[in-house]
This record gives C-alpha cells, structure tokens and sequence, in this order.
C-alpha cells in the first residue's frame, strides 16, 4: 500500500555544516536523502518506515570530481551519469565507468548517486565491487569531525555500516595507478536495467610471471558486497598456471555465500563466480 | 506530520509556485496539482519510463523526485515539447508517421526520452536509440515502430 505521503518530512538545508547539524538533531531520528531512486521506490511502496529526512540533493560540498596527482575524489552526490563522462574515469577506473553505465536506465543515471548506491547497503549494488577492488576510501564527515576508512571495512552485516549516527559519506578517493588488469563482469537476467545475480570486479598486476598485486570483489554473493581476500591471497605471488587458478576457485568457493532468492540461486551464483574467477584470471595472464 | 510547502519552479516556461508536501511525488504533482496529466504513471518505481519528464535538460523518472527536490528548477513534460499549437516537435510528428503509439501509455516517456537523446546526440545509431530508450518500455511492444520513429525524427533534421 502506497505511503502516508503528508507523514514524511523533508528539510532541504542550503549548506552542508546546516545539514550536519539537521542529522545530528534527535539521536538519528533524521536521515540523508540524495538522488532518491531507491527510497522513492521503497515509500511507493509503502515499506519506508523512517519518516524524517535531510534532503542533501543541492549540497554543494557533496558534488564534483575532484583529480590530484595520486587521488580522484568524488562526491558523495556524484552521479552516474557524471562517473560515464570523466575522462580521468574513464582512462584510469574503468570498471567503475561500466558499473555505472550498467545501473539502471539514463534516468535513473541522470539522479542516483554514488554515495546512495554505497550508504543504501544493497549486496547487489553495482558500483561497490568496482570501488572494493580499486581500494577506495571513504570520507565520512559529521558534526563532530572528519574521518577516513578504507571502503573494504565500511559494511558489517547486511545494510550494516560503520557510519554513526549524524555522520554522512562526504567523498569517495580512488588512489590512482595505472599498471593494472581490470576485469568487470555483471550478470543479470537481460543486459539492461536488470538487477545483478552476480556482479564480480578484478584487479590485477603481473610481474615477472608472478601475482604482484589482486582485488578481486564480487555483489550479490554475500550479504554485504564482499572482498575476497582470502583468494586474493591464495593467488598472491603465484604464477597463474592452471593449479593457482584451480585453488583460487576452490579458496573462492568457500569465502563466498549465496544465497537462493528471487533473482537467482545458490548454485548459480556459485557456478557463474568460479567461471568469472577463472575467466578473469585466464584473461589477465594472457594480457 | 510535514507542512505544505513553497516551491518555486518554472514548468515548461513558465514560472510555476507549487504549494506541497515536500516528499510528494514529483509526477502526483504534474498531474494532479497542475492537470499536466501527459505524464503516466507505469510502475511507479523507476523500470518503466512512463513518467519521464525532463529536470534542467535531464532525463529523469518524475516517480522518484520529491517535489521538494525541484525548487529552482526548470522542468519539460510532453505539454511543453511542441513547437506551437499548431506545429508539433519533429519527434512527436515522426511517432505518428511512424505509427510509433499504440494504446500511448508509454509514448510521451518515449517522446521524452528520445528528444534527451537527441540533445546529446543528433545522428544517434540504431545501437544507440536502443540504447538511450532502454529506461522505457512499451506494454503493447511496438518496440520497432518507436526506434524507427526515433529513426525518422533523425532524418528530419
């Protein structure tokens, strides 16, 4: 049943220091609202409990990419859209690019943001097994002060973060490196707009034959999206002949669990990861 | 309980100051505040298309913008795309020549979307009208009149 519409409050801050102090009100009684494509869905749908929101949509101090000489900084409020057309993106985080041009249709682009997509918590968002695999860092910014974590200690437990109350996800740094094997893959029902029953992001650099450097991240597999750093480390300093790979999968397949549910199954998932591992790995050793 | 509130936009040219709940939707507004009922509702939560309207040029889905989200913004729905009363946008003429509505749920999304396509790119490829109208389906799936309506707008240039 659709929502109460009258019973929602939405306060629109004109400065970030107004609205920090707005979410710090009533011991999180407020919450951030951005581009609003997920909780516009959910108070459709009358599942949207939380009745108070600070709407950050004009914030400034949230918006633009920012490049330095070994960071690209992105706002919290950077959209999709705004992800596909940067160049330094597209040259140097490209698997980001591609999970943005993979969430949703232009619309939907045009207004969600890369932060919602991180703070929402879904398993199966798009952006965060990219982001996981890049070694991104999140800024976190409340009354009280700044801090930052690295984004692969972020989630929990399902929609479970490390964010207090009254703090708000600020920017996104991407450290910059450019020697690297990149390998994005999401895999959903059709190619477009569909919502992923696995979605695997890989990062890797060879040298002299041997493993020097992997990420290897994965959605929709796990109730958080997951860095596998179990993997990561059973493929640490091998060569990638055929017995490192086989380990690989098999280190791989006890670190993921998915699950049986709407859009996919178990075994499924499981199948498609191992195939993308080794997909991936055969791939970068051919590069 | 929120208070109504003040918003100043300006819709299809026009200054417009709408007086709502700042979580209503932006698409409840259009049509039920300002009668511009061209914009649909289809599935109400983003998949569809139906509602698409244009927010400072952008292509967005007015289902899940907040009218609150819209102060100061300029705002297009399908009222507002035809050169006159008597002229119609190259896009729409090209859907009727083309016979690119059926039963017209999903057309003025459609029409929508297309016009935001063709503001990027004026001589868009198959791949890409495909492309740029993924976020809209059509119920009756005529999807083939509409890309080569889309087709026809392009020629028309």
């Amino acid at each position: 049943m659709r929502a109460y519409v009258p019973s929602y409050q939405l306060v629109s801050p004109p400065t970030l220091s107004e609205a920090l102090e707005a979410l710090s009100q009533n011991d999180g009684a407020w919450k951030p609202f951005a581009g609003g494509t997920d909780l516009m869905v959910l108070l459709e749908a009358g599942k949207l409990p939380q009745k108070n929101y600070v709407n950050l949509w004009n914030l400034k101090e949230l918006r633009g990419i920012e490049v330095s000489d070994d960071t690209v900084t992105l706002g919290a409020l950077t959209t999709y859209t705004e992800v596909q057309n940067h160049a330094v993106l597209q040259k140097e985080f490209p698997m980001l690019v591609q999970a943005a041009k993979e969430t949703g249709g232009i619309a939907i682009q045009n207004r969600g943001t890369l932060g919602g997509n991180i703070v929402n918590a879904s398993p199966a968002a798009d952006s965060p097994p990219a982001l996981l695999a890049y070694d991104a860092e999140l800024e976190l910014i409340s009354k009280q002060g700044e801090r930052r974590i690295p984004y692969s200690r972020f989630h929990n437990a399902y929609k479970q973060m490390d964010l207090r109350a009254g703090e708000l996800l600020r920017a996104i740094r991407l450290p910059r490196r450019s020697d690297r094997f990149d390998y994005y893959r999401k895999v959903g029902t059709r190619k477009a707009q569909a919502i992923s029953k696995v979605c695997f992001a890989g990062v890797i650099r060879i040298v002299d034959g041997k493993v020097a450097h992997i990420r290897i991240a994965l959605g929709s597999v796990a109730p958080i999206p997951i860095r596998c750093e179990k993997t990561e480390s059973s493929l640490h300093n091998q060569p990638l002949n055929s017995e490192a790979i086989k380990l690989g999968a098999s280190t791989m397949s006890s670190e993921i669990v998915p699950i049986d549910d709407i859009r996919s199954t178990r075994d499924y998932r499981l199948r498609v990861s191992l195939n993308l591992l080794q997909d991936f790995l055969a791939r970068a050793s051919t590069s | 309980m929120a208070e109504k509130i003040d918003i100043n936009s300006t819709i299809n040219g026009q200054a417009r100051t709408l007086h709502a709940f700042p979580m209503e939707r932006l698409l409840d507004v259009l049509r039920e505040q300002l009668s511009l009922t061209g914009t649909k509702e289809g599935c109400g939560e983003g998949e569809c298309g139906a509602c698409s309207v244009l927010i400072d040029g952008q292509l967005v889905n007015s289902c899940l913008v907040p009218v609150a989200q819209v102060a100061g913004c300029s705002i297009k729905t399908i009222e507002g795309i035809a050169i006159s009363d008597d002229q119609l946008h190259k896009v729409q003429q090209a859907f009727i020549e083309c016979g690119g509505a059926q039963c017209g749920i999903c057309t003025p999304g459609m029409v929508i979307a297309a016009l935001s396509l063709l503001e990027k790119n004026s001589r868009p490829s198959e791949a890409d009208i495909r492309e740029g109208l993924a976020g809209n389906l059509c119920r009756c799936t005529g999807y083939m009149k509409i890309f080569e309506s889309v087709v026809r707008a392009v020629r028309s240039v």
